[in-house]
């Protein structure tokens, strides 16, 4: 398990490298003038110098290389080039809204999603069971953006059961200490904060979740119907044990095995996901920031955003992968 | 049949129908009955229903699309007539089974130990700590070395000998009367076949344990069964204590399984003559004998409907026109 | 047809076939495909999308983008159905109906071309590494590997940041995508062809291992493909207007998108939620019928894999 965790540490160090590499020769590779062609339509003869200084455009190549490594080393990805903010510092404030949102979906499917996935398997052909199948195949063909939307239009607009738009009502005048202002709420004692900006997450935690939620119920579903026809299932109900735990201890906890893989690789769809239901509830997350980064090619965020993606990415993979192993003896000891 | 058998099957019919495809008869009317304590074998080509039939008896059949009529008494009480949770109750406790599989039988997630224990807890009021030591005797008993290091292992760390063992374990837990073994050596390496046959007779036979093996092999049966059983087709066609099987076949069925069962005491040189052809062609009971399309003494007097069970003696009865030993072999 | 191609099994590899009744594979799949009624609804819609996209010229009232009614568009209020505008028009002043038709115009296109490069370099990758196996397809798998684990969005951004915003951008960032999902695809089919009998066959016979792979066991795996490529168009005219709305599309406004009228209907949501509606189901139709299509003919290719 420990020489596990270390040998991905160790790859995610060498695939960081390699990327640093790539986005290295990414900005090298712009046409024209490197200096220009980061600041594009705003260089300014100053501003030219002062990119000069930093990136050392100057210098010989591999040591402009070693600047910008050691630079990423100290986790400065330098300055967004619309706003002058230093990116690590606008990550900070953005990204835990992106993640609590993520987050929020992920539990509502995994809550939603493994009962429902078991109990349409269980009554397989079943009223639920099409349901089930019907439903999860529109949660994979209906995008997240016009879910968004019609929730939006539904609930909040026409019904106004929910808020519109944001995270927080903005007569809350809350503190913010994590910038994951549930658990801000909870942390400040200010419950009426956590409360709205859990009312707040609903509809955008509905929209996002519907990605997972689609994949999670068919992929238990599936699963649980292999396991029940499984010989080990019928050992155990040869021993005569009850059926809540036949279905608890034999079924479930087997089944949920290939649903575990899949989620870590939900990390990425859940992500555009995320970005896309930011912009209809109009969410200060990443969405918006790295919207902005890509239509003004500010190269600062783009490269700091990927560099975090990846490590982001290799970091839940990781935990799945150690989750597995501790459901499933049989990749723990090979 | 007097009553007082432990296990007494009464004409057993199991019909399988599934959506769009014709119902097919997996077991067809089958008679046998188990005294406590003994051993019985239920022999017979695969597909012929023995699975079939001791799944029907556990009560472990899918519930769904399968229809089952006869009566399955168990100590009096009739198995088929008990609810779910009564029949749960009783499986493991009562009657355990031993399946042919050992590499899939076990769950793959659970410890060993685990496994052990979750019979001993459901069925007897040994508590966690009793229940652990319990289940390390256990797999001492059935011959795996170093048992408590073993009870915290998974399955896939034992090799498929070593499953069955765990599997011979769990059946005997907690005591039953009864036990059935369906081919449970069939998957095995042929050199721990008998190592494996022998410790499943030995304990048996040891705690008194009535149990029923099930076998395609007449040479499992020849060492370990006290009477006999052959199948076909979903119907007993002949049974016989042990001994008079072996030396006197009556149904031409048994006959042809015993010519291809290889003999030590057969002289050197005798052929081995598998029996010609195969369990799909087969007359339905309802118009003749079964076997008749395969049976080198079949005749016209062979296509009549259900033929009975008959012999000198009710201990040996065979369901065959034209039996071993009658006039028209010797013409 | 030679002796060699007799050994052969066409595609899809020889799943037990009942009641073939000694029909090729393909006609007993075809047939198989027409009895199954939600491939048949796939089917439809596939098929009224393609000829709505190839005819919109015809089958359009007016011409796309032309905000010639933009005078009555109001800040408060657009114009619902009428007789001249069956649908309305939308927020800019043009018809409703036709940008709704023109946009299936750009979903196909975009989805198409991008899918089929896609596949194209997917399958090419795939050959070499089942094809020659070795280091080459370790490094390749590799390669795929690091494409798979990296968001799509996040491929599309970067692509988009590389190559600037224009329709070639979108199709290369959507087809990045899915080429290790063909790479992975063709690779795994021709791995388990490797073993078949026809195949150690065909090599006793002293056939040399391209001959193999490009005659015998490529057009085996066509099925799949097949079956993948169909999925993967879904996916395709969602992820196009994923793109769009999140301002990545296509940057000329004279082309209709039903991703960036989706995004425009937003800021009318209250009045006009039919401008949402509209192009949002349109999308999910679309891939509706990409979809059932394309698990009809998984279904219909390989009897098993059906539950
Ligand atoms: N669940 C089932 N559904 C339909 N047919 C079955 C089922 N289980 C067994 N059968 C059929 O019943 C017959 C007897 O099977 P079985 O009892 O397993 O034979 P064996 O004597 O080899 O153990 C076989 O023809 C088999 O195909
Ligand atoms: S009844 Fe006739 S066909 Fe059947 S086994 Fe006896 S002799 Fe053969
Ligand atoms: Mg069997």
């Amino acid at each position: 398990m420990l020489t596990l965790v270390v040998r991905r540490l160790a790859l995610l160090v060498l695939v960081l490298f390699g990327l640093s590499l790539l986005l290295f020769a990414w900005v090298r590779a712009l046409p024209g003038d490197p200096a220009r062609a980061l600041l594009g339509e705003k260089a300014t003869p100053a501003g030219i110098a002062a990119v000069n200084e930093r990136y050392g455009f100057d210098q010989p190549v591999w040591q402009q290389y070693l600047t910008y490594l050691g630079q990423i080393v100290r986790g400065d990805f330098g300055a967004s080039i619309n706003t002058g903010e230093p990116v690590v510092t606008t990550f900070f404030e953005r990204f835990p809204a992106t993640i609590e949102l993520s987050l929020a979906a992920l539990v509502l499917a995994i809550v939603l999603g493994i009962p429902l996935g078991y109990l349409a398997a269980r009554r397989r052909g079943g009223w639920l069971d099409n349901a089930v199948v019907g439903g999860s195949l529109l949660g994979v063909v209906v995008p997240v953006f016009f879910l968004a939307v019609l929730l939006k239009y539904l609930l909040a607009i026409q019904l106004g059961l929910f808020p519109t738009s944001g995270r927080q009502d903005a007569r809350i005048d809350a503190t913010h200490v994590t910038n994951f202002y549930v658990l801000d709420g909870l942390l400040t004692r200010e419950w009426d904060a956590s409360w709205d900006a859990l009312v707040h997450l609903v509809l955008p935690a509905i929209a996002l979740g519907s990605i997972p939620l689609a994949i999670i119920v068919r992929i238990t579903r599936a699963s649980v119907l292999d396991v029940l026809s499984d010989d080990h299932v019928r050992t155990a109900e040869a021993k005569g044990l009850s059926r809540a735990v036949i279905s608890r201890r034999h079924v479930l906890r087997n089944a949920l095995l290939p649903v575990s893989t899949t989620l870590g690789l939900q990390a990425g769809a859940l992500l555009s996901g995320a970005v896309l239901t930011e912009t209809v509830f109009s969410i200060n997350g990443i969405g918006s920031y790295l919207f902005d980064a890509v239509t003004q090619l500010d190269y600062p965020v783009l490269q700091g955003f990927i560099l975090f993606i990846a490590v982001v990415y290799a970091l839940v993979n990781l935990v799945v992968d150690i989750s597995y192993g501790v459901i499933d003896p049989r990749v723990r000891v090979s | 049949m007097t009553g007082v058998s432990l296990l007494d099957v009464e004409d057993l019919r199991v019909r399988f129908q599934r959506k769009g495809q014709p119902a097919t008869t997996a077991v067809d009317g089958v008679s046998f009955s188990v005294d406590a304590g003994e051993v019985v074998g239920l022999v017979g080509e695969s597909g012929c229903g023995k699975s079939v039939t001791s799944l029907a008896v556990m009560g472990l059949l899918p519930r769904r699309g399968t229809s089952i009529s006869g009566s399955v008494r168990f100590d009096g009480t009739d198995l088929l007539a008990l609810s779910p949770s009564e029949l749960a109750r009783r499986r493991g406790r009562d009657l355990a089974m031993v399946f042919q599989d050992p590499m899939t039988s076990l769950n793959p997630v659970l410890t060993l130990g685990r496994q052990l224990t979750e019979v001993l807890r459901a069925h007897t009021d040994l508590d966690r700590a009793a229940a652990k030591k319990e289940a390390v005797e256990l797999l001492g008993r059935v011959g795996i070395p170093d048992p408590r290091r073993r009870a915290g292992e998974f399955p896939h760390q034992l090799s498929g000998g070593m499953r069955q063992r765990v599997l011979i374990a769990i059946a005997l837990a907690c005591s039953p009367r009864l036990i059935i073994a369906d081919e449970p050596t069939t998957a095995l390496d042929v050199t721990i076949q008998a190592q494996v046959l022998d410790l499943l007779t030995t304990l048996v036979r040891e705690s008194g344990t009535a149990m029923v093996l099930i076998t395609h092999d007449l040479g499992v049966v020849a060492g370990t069964c006290d009477r006999v059983n052959v199948l076909y087709a979903g119907r007993v066609v002949e049974s016989a204590p042990r001994g008079e099987l072996f030396a006197a076949p009556r149904h031409r069925y048994t006959q042809g399984l015993l010519a291809a069962v290889p003999r030590v005491d057969a002289p050197e040189g005798t052929p081995l003559h598998p029996v010609r052809g195969s369990v799909n062609d087969r007359l339905a009971w309802e118009v003749g004998c079964a076997f008749a399309p395969r049976c080198a003494h079949a005749d016209a007097a062979c296509r009549v409907p259900d033929i009975a069970l008959s012999g000198p003696r009710p201990e040996h009865t065979a369901r065959c026109v034209h039996p071993a030993g009658t006039p028209l072999e010797v013409a | 047809m030679t002796a060699l191609d007799a050994l052969t099994p066409q595609a899809p590899p020889p799943a037990e076939v009942t009641g073939g009744g000694g029909a090729g594979p393909w006609r007993s799949a075809w047939r198989r495909l027409r009895r199954n009624p939600a491939g048949i609804v796939g089917a439809v819609i596939v098929l009224l999308f393609v000829l709505v996209a190839v005819l919109a010229p015809l089958l359009a009232p007016f011409r796309p983008a032309t905000s010639e009614w933009f005078g009555e568009v109001t800040p408060t209020s657009v114009p619902g159905p009428s007789d001249e505008h069956p649908l309305g028009l939308d927020s800019y002043g043009s018809d409703l109906l036709t940008q709704l038709i023109y946009g299936a115009r750009s979903s196909l296109v975009i989805g198409v071309v991008s899918t089929a490069v896609g596949l194209a370099v997917g399958a090419l990758l795939g050959v070499l590494a089942g094809g020659i196996g070795g280091w080459v397809d370790t490094v390749i798998m590799r390669l795929v590997d690091v494409l798979l684990s990296i968001p799509s969005l996040l491929l599309a951004v970067s692509v988009a940041a590389l190559l600037g915003r224009s329709p070639v951008s979108i199709m290369l960032a959507i087809s990045a995508a899915q080429v290790p999902i063909f790479a992975r695809l063709l690779r795994a089919s021709l791995l388990a062809q490797r073993g078949q009998d026809y195949v150690v066959a065909l090599r006793s016979l002293g056939l040399r291992q391209r001959r193999i792979v490009v005659g015998h066991m490529l057009p085996n795996s066509l099925g799949p493909v097949l079956v993948q490529a169909t999925l993967t168009l879904a996916t395709a005219v969602i992820e196009v207007a994923a793109l769009s709305f999140l301002g990545l599309g296509d940057p000329n406004p004279a082309v209709a998108e039903w991703g960036r009228m989706l995004v425009t209907a937003q800021d009318r949501l209250d009045q006009a939620p039919w401008l949402a509606l509209y192009p949002g189901i349109a999308i999910a139709v679309t891939a509706l019928g990409f979809t059932l299509l394309g698990e009809a003919l998984r279904e219909a290719l390989d009897p098993r894999s059906g539950r």
